[in-house]
């Protein structure tokens, strides 16, 4: 028992659950923070002409006259047994939205890392191929370019420019689930995933080109070539797949960042994902809805980090053994 | 958006020059560039702060809407006819000066609590750690979000929401080498002489973590302006009618394509102007930083 409450891997596990305690304060403390309450989010401003009766019963009948450690820990509980509050303005529970909005968050989450790696990667390849040539300054230019013009702009523009010369705008019509609609809704995936892609690409190119070089550096390379392995073989299957380590790790990361900083790029493209629910719930005041959705969301990021690192341990058999 | 660069080790160089500096700096054609970029935004910043723009950024003149770009108006004008060059100018110098000042207090913040986690372990480590480890949980641009929410919004609290998502990078960053530092024998030797210990902290470690802190700053400087953009983006920014590149770069968005795809007439050729500064404005400042960057560290990037 003691042997697997030691093992590295447990104490990560506890680490995850205690951040994820204090991201539930963190996110509850800071929306209590804001001016107004239940009350007031409701009714708006004939919340002023409540009488004092009134307004105690309703703080009583959404559990405000209780202390706010209590309240802490009722929302707590009703969030682990998958209450996660109502949206009047949608009039469904953020659970179910929350279930609508989420797979749409990763749908769009997977594409946008499969362009950057696809982008990224081979890019990498051709800078490290030969360095500080001209392969590398055009992969680092390109890589600098996807680090530097930030993606509302990039998607701004290539809206504006689609529309007006290709009069094509899959995005202005209602936005159709992959299970209802899969050919209208891979469209309408397609701009966002490009641009996210692309700021993703950045990234993963600086990262998988220092690993790449340091690769190449090293002796079973140069042994490799002179056992006269083809070139092509010896980039992918010796260099590229040493090096695959720390690309995963940024890969991971990068994913993590895309379930809630897709927010820009889902409101330029009426994407309804998690990030757009967020800030839905933010402009119309219902934290209930703001809540617990970057609960959600952080939650998610949590877990893929922790993925991420398992998937390391796979890959490399001598963090593992480490 | 990439807070992951949070780690990367810098390599030790020969105690430097500050003209020698310069000097390397101006040869490497990209340093050139970089400088002349930063110069640039630096100037168009002061410029607006100083009050000297052509127009007023926030004066309305509805009877020169939306035009297009001519030499009296160089970029041309807004739906409210307000001059977008120097509307453009002023948004530089909102989202410098939100930068700096946001990059500036998390780096005070985050390093004093990653000195003291790494100096003194134990009970300053763990709540340190702790709270850093709950900011990291979240991704940057919601966590801003989150924060910009809570505030009354102007251009102080948008910097003070950054600068708490960029707290625990700063943390991470200067505590790992605290870690090592403090075995080394000129540490050792300096408790050894009696030397209090904040003239340690502040004389003997500090100076040996201002290569690292530094180039956090400047890139943490490039994200910050990006952050601030993707936030007033959203309409979570400085409030309307104060000039800022997000707004500029989202507001046009509304008048350029109707429902259905089709283009309005009136817009298009001052607004492309406005995506064109918003592009340059915010590229230039991101650019211009790495470029720096790149230079000043030897690295590859």
């Amino acid at each position: 028992m003691r042997s697997i409450a030691r093992h590295p891997l447990a104490r990560r596990l506890v680490e995850t659950v205690l951040t994820l305690f204090g991201v539930a304060v963190l996110v509850f403390t800071t929306l209590r923070a804001i001016p107004g309450d239940e009350i007031t989010a409701t009714l708006g401003t004939e919340a002023a002409g409540l009488s004092a009766e009134q307004q105690e019963s309703l703080r009583a009948y959404y559990g405000m006259d209780k202390p706010l450690v209590l309240q802490f820990f009722s929302w707590l509980g009703n969030v682990l047994t998958g209450n996660l509050g109502f949206s009047r303005r949608a009039g469904a529970t953020v659970g179910e939205m929350t279930a609508n909005a989420l797979p749409v968050t990763m749908e769009l989450a997977v594409l946008a890392t499969v362009v950057g790696l696809l982008i990224g990667v081979p890019l990498a390849m051709l800078s490290a191929s030969r360095p500080n040539g001209i392969r590398d300054g055009f992969g680092q230019l390109v890589g600098l370019a996807a680090l530097s013009v930030p993606n509302f702009v990039l998607g701004a523009a290539l809206l504006t420019v689609v529309s007006r010369y290709a009069h094509y705008n899959p995005n202005a019509q209602g936005f159709a689930p992959l299970t209802q609609d899969p050919l209208l809704n891979l469209q309408q995936m397609l701009f966002p995933a490009l641009i996210l892609g692309f700021g993703l690409a950045a990234p993963i190119m600086r990262t998988a080109r220092s690993a790449l070089l340091e690769v190449q550096t090293q002796d079973f390379v140069r042994t490799a070539r002179g056992k006269g392995v083809a070139p092509w073989r010896l980039r992918v299957r010796h260099v590229l797949h040493n090096a695959l380590n720390p690309i995963v790790t940024m890969t991971g990361i990068q994913f993590g960042y895309l379930l809630g900083g897709a927010v820009v790029v889902e409101q330029i493209f009426s994407v309804p994902g998690l990030g757009r629910q967020v800030l839905a719930g933010i402009q119309q005041k219902e934290y209930a809805v703001v809540q617990s959705t970057v609960l959600v969301i952080a939650t998610t990021f949590v877990v893929v980090n922790l993925l991420t690192d398992l998937l390391y341990r796979i890959i490399d058999p001598r963090v593992r053994a480490a | 958006m990439t807070a992951a660069v949070a780690g990367q080790q810098v390599p030790v160089a020969a105690p430097p020059t500050r003209t020698a500096a310069w000097r390397r700096l101006l040869r490497s054609p990209a340093g050139l560039v970089g400088a002349v970029l930063v110069a640039l935004v630096v100037a168009a910043a002061v410029t607006a702060l100083l009050g000297m723009t052509p127009y007023d950024p926030i004066a309305q003149h509805p009877q020169a809407r939306l035009q297009p770009p001519s030499t009296q108006y160089w970029f041309g004008t807004d739906q409210f006819g307000r001059d977008v060059f120097s509307r453009s100018l002023a948004g530089v110098g909102n989202s410098l000066r939100v930068a700096v000042v946001a990059v500036f207090l998390s780096a005070l913040v985050g390093t004093t609590a990653g000195i003291c986690a790494g100096f003194y372990g134990g009970k300053v480590r763990g709540p340190v750690l702790a709270v850093t480890n709950v900011l990291f949980a979240f991704p940057p641009l919601l966590l801003a979000l989150t924060l910009a929410a809570t505030f009354t919004r102007n251009w102080l609290t948008i910097a003070i929401a950054i600068a708490i998502v960029y707290v625990p990078i700063f943390v991470r960053v200067s505590r790992g080498p605290v870690l090592s530092l403090r075995e080394t024998d000129f540490i050792k030797a300096a408790r050894v002489l009696g030397i209090p210990t904040w003239r340690i902290l502040v004389r003997h470690l500090l100076p040996n973590l201002a290569a690292i802190v530094i180039v956090q700053v400047t890139l943490s400087l490039s994200w910050a302006v990006l952050t601030e953009a993707a936030l007033s983006f959203l309409g979570l920014g400085s409030p309307p009618p104060a000039p800022s590149l997000g707004s500029m770069c989202s507001t046009p968005r509304f008048w350029l394509v109707r429902p259905g795809g089709t283009w309005r007439r009136r817009a298009p050729s001052s607004s492309s102007s406005w995506s064109g500064s918003i592009c340059w404005a915010t590229g230039c400042a991101t650019l211009s930083t790495r470029e720096m960057d790149a230079t000043h560290d030897g690295s590859p990037w």
